[in-house]
């Protein structure tokens, strides 16, 4: 039994989602990758990220949403990004010699402003932008997509 | 001029959360609260006739940094930006709880702890 | 003294990993163990193990470490002094104790994997706080340690515990924002988030106007997270409504490491404080000593007469805070630690009462000594401390403060110290009147002989932090004052560049 709300929305916006959400996916990550060059970075690019995921959420119905990134994958990519993160940070310490976050990739002068560069930039912004993603979309299914169980005590989320 | 316009809307969101009766709006006063305090922050950091902080990949660093606005302020602000959606988060997720326990979004009805 | 080293790890790389540990923890928790209580409840307990290691190896140091390699004005700091080493103890110590506790107290609840780690977030946020040597980063990590703490209070999503989150979270972002108002404000006086160089600048200019007026913001904003009167009204829902080692934490430690700690460093070694600025501390102080201490009287929660109670002591703290002298400072910080080792053992005996039998009501608890042997030792140990009863450690710490009174010639302030310390000997004594000496009611009775005595852990971290009490009281004499609190107390009266 679907309730209205979990079937989804009309013909043209189901449509015209299936066809977008590629799109609005790659232009997220886009934004995450190139973060060291133009604004954006891990936080914009992760925002952009989940709107993908929940646009499908909202046009296609929860079941398909939740089909395509569930609740579980979501919190287990939520804490590895983050722990990603960490260890790429740690990594600059050099095991007691070097600094936390330091950069300890460096690009020489004429790879400068393209993709490749920016030392450990990048991967911290992909990894932030898989934890962003994930929390926010964790953070909308929780609110609008799930039942919520109404016993005193059952599991409260955190976002 | 312009700095007192962001105090208003800081007033404006602090109006809302003393007056306001919905905890639903309390949480959309504390958004409207903390959007003129980032703009108060990005404000500061304003020059005037300058130019977005985005290096080209031809320019010296030296003359960036003399003609761009004070890119610190717009870190501190995307990075506050993003405290306020978890703890946006945060506090629909207790609306929402809270309307499942007391059956009301009225703050004056939730009032057991008293004293 | 110089740096201690037991272990032979140097201090200097140990500085970031006080922060990164305990949120590599909790993040561990989140992906591999959270449905099984027993793995994150151990997996927490080695972590805050290593933490109090890692604070006992720093004693005596101090280090200033850039993050990513970038010198000082450029780049983020973490700056480790005998302030932050006192800090750090009390946190980390303070949170083994509640870590043991709650692995036997959390298993009545459900999802108990998920508050092993929101705790070790909240002690990431609090580590992080002390440590941090930017203003920014500051606000960064006390927003970490913030909103784990609304999550926390609302664990068990009771009626009371959702109520008490809301207005706690309602209050806390309001402080928030009004702290960042702050932060936009000096920073666009003085041009620069670093506190070192922050307090030079402060220190060429002077307190000006505008400088007046952010630190007033941040008087407001961090009294609101101290909890210091008229800014209290959320800590006698919130700390009583949350599960019991979460108000001990709450209470204990998070109060003062994101409240009072700030104050402290902002009204020293920032703003350079003179004593008409720090006059508005030391009446906030006495407001909240007396409001706190007449409140708590009449109370018939346990829970909720101890919030009172915290509200009060933090109010002595202020005080010695306000004073500005290095007697008062020595005060303040004694008091600091003291209370958060007797008011976490407060909580947690309170906590333990509610374990056993199903209330805390004190009209309807009574004759829990024999009952519950341990607890009521233990708070018996806690209660005589709180109150200033001679040897404990509250006395010295509050005798230190009202000399400290006189020495500067606040008199009425002394005289009110010495009074609200009657008070507090008055409220405990109502509290181990009702809920352990008197008889053992009917209705209760039932549930205290079908649990008999009260879990192992919950009593090692009971035993743990009254032998702390008890320890604390030596921190008087003079070998152990001199490099702990007197060094910490010397180095925060100094103003400027540190």
């Amino acid at each position: 039994m679907t309730t209205e709300r979990q079937a989804g929305m009309s013909m043209i916006v189901r449509t015209v989602t299936r066809w977008l959400k590629g799109p609005i996916l790659l232009f997220g990550i886009y934004i995450v990758l190139y973060g060291h060059i133009t604004p954006g970075g891990g936080f914009g690019g992760g925002v952009i990220i989940a709107c993908a995921f929940m646009l499908v959420m909202l046009a296609l119905g929860a079941q398909n949403g939740l089909e395509v990134f569930s609740k579980g994958v979501a919190s287990r990519l939520d804490s590895a990004g983050l722990l990603l993160f960490l260890v790429i940070g740690w990594l600059g310490t050099g095991w007691a010699s070097g600094y936390f976050f330091a950069n300890f990739i460096t690009t020489p002068p004429e790879a400068w402003f393209t993709l490749f560069s920016g030392g450990t930039m990048p991967a911290m912004n992909f990894a932030l932008g898989l934890k962003v993603a994930s929390a926010l979309f964790l953070v909308f299914t929780v609110l609008t997509a799930l039942k919520i169980a109404s016993s005193p005590g059952s599991e409260e989320d955190e976002a | 001029m312009i700095y007192s316009l962001c105090l208003l809307l800081i007033l404006v969101g602090l109006y809302g959360v003393v007056a306001s009766r919905q905890t639903v709006k309390i949480v959309i006063s504390l958004l409207i609260m903390q959007h003129g305090v980032h703009l108060l922050l990005l404000l500061i950091g304003y020059r005037d006739g300058g130019s977005p902080p985005i290096m080209d990949s031809g320019q010296a660093a030296t003359t960036f940094a003399g003609l761009s606005v004070d890119p610190l302020p717009q870190a501190l602000v995307l990075t506050s930006i993003v405290i306020g959606l978890g703890v946006l988060a945060l506090m629909v997720a207790l609306c929402v709880r809270l309307y499942e326990r007391y059956g009301t979004f009225d703050v004056t009805e939730i009032r057991r702890l008293r004293g | 003294m110089g740096v201690m080293e037991p272990f032979g790890v140097e201090t200097r790389t140990l500085v970031p990993l006080f922060v990164a540990v305990p949120l590599a923890a909790s993040l561990l928790i989140q992906l591999f163990t959270r449905d099984r209580h027993f793995w994150s409840g151990w997996l927490t307990n080695i972590t805050m193990l290593a933490l109090v290691l890692m604070s006992i190896q720093v004693i005596g140091g101090s280090a200033l470490y850039h993050l990513g390699g970038w010198p000082s004005p450029i780049g983020i700091d973490l700056r480790l002094d005998s302030l932050a080493t006192l800090m750090l103890l009390v946190i980390n110590i303070v949170g083994l104790a509640v870590g043991l506790y709650s692995v036997d107290y959390m298993k009545r609840y459900t999802a108990s994997g998920h508050f092993y780690g929101l705790f070790l977030l909240m002690v990431t946020g609090m580590n992080g706080v002390v440590l941090a040597a930017d203003l920014f980063n500051l606000y960064v990590f006390l927003e970490v340690a913030a909103v784990a703490s609304y999550s926390l209070v609302a664990f068990g999503c009771a009626h009371e515990e959702l109520e008490a989150s809301f207005k706690y979270i309602v209050l806390g972002s309001l402080s928030s924002a009004l702290i960042l108002v702050g932060i936009a404000l000096v920073y666009g006086i003085t041009g620069t988030l670093n506190m070192a160089q922050m307090a030079g600048r402060v220190a060429e200019t002077g307190l000006d106007a505008p400088l007046l007026l952010a630190f007033g913001l941040f008087i407001c904003g961090f009294s609101f997270k101290a909890a210091l009167v008229p800014f209290h009204a959320w800590l006698p829902d919130a700390h009583p409504a949350a599960p019991a080692p979460v108000s001990a934490m709450l209470s204990g430690v998070l109060i003062k490491a994101i409240g009072i700690y700030v104050l402290a460093r902002l009204a020293f070694n920032v703003f350079g404080a003179g004593d008409s600025e720090l006059s508005l501390l030391r009446w906030l102080g006495v407001l909240s000593m007396v409001v706190g201490g007449l409140l708590a009287v009449g109370q018939t929660d346990i829970k909720r007469l101890f919030a009172y109670s915290s509200i009060s002591q933090i109010g002595f703290i202020a005080l010695g805070l306000g004073l500005g002298t290095q007697l008062g400072l020595v005060g303040a910080l004694y008091h600091l630690v003291n209370h958060a080792v007797f008011k976490s053992l407060l909580f947690l005996n309170a906590g333990a009462v509610e374990y056993a039998t199903g209330t805390r009501d004190l009209g309807r608890l009574g004759g829990l000594n024999r009952a519950l042997p341990v607890t009521g030792v233990t708070s018996m140990i806690g209660s005589m401390s709180i109150a200033g009863l001679p040897p404990f450690n509250g006395f010295w710490s509050k005798l230190i403060i009202v000399l400290a009174c006189v020495e500067a010639g606040h008199y009425g302030f002394a005289a009110t110290a010495v009074l609200i310390s009657i008070v507090t000997l008055g409220y405990q004594l109502k509290v181990q009147r009702m809920a352990f000496f008197a008889e053992l009611p009917e209705s209760i009775s039932g549930a205290v002989r079908s649990m008999g005595r009260e879990p192992r852990l919950m009593s090692l971290a009971m035993i743990l932090l009254a032998a702390a009490c008890i320890a604390l009281s030596l921190l008087v004499l003079g070998g152990f004052r001199d490099p702990w609190l007197i060094g910490a107390a010397q180095q925060t009266l100094s103003a400027g560049p540190f």
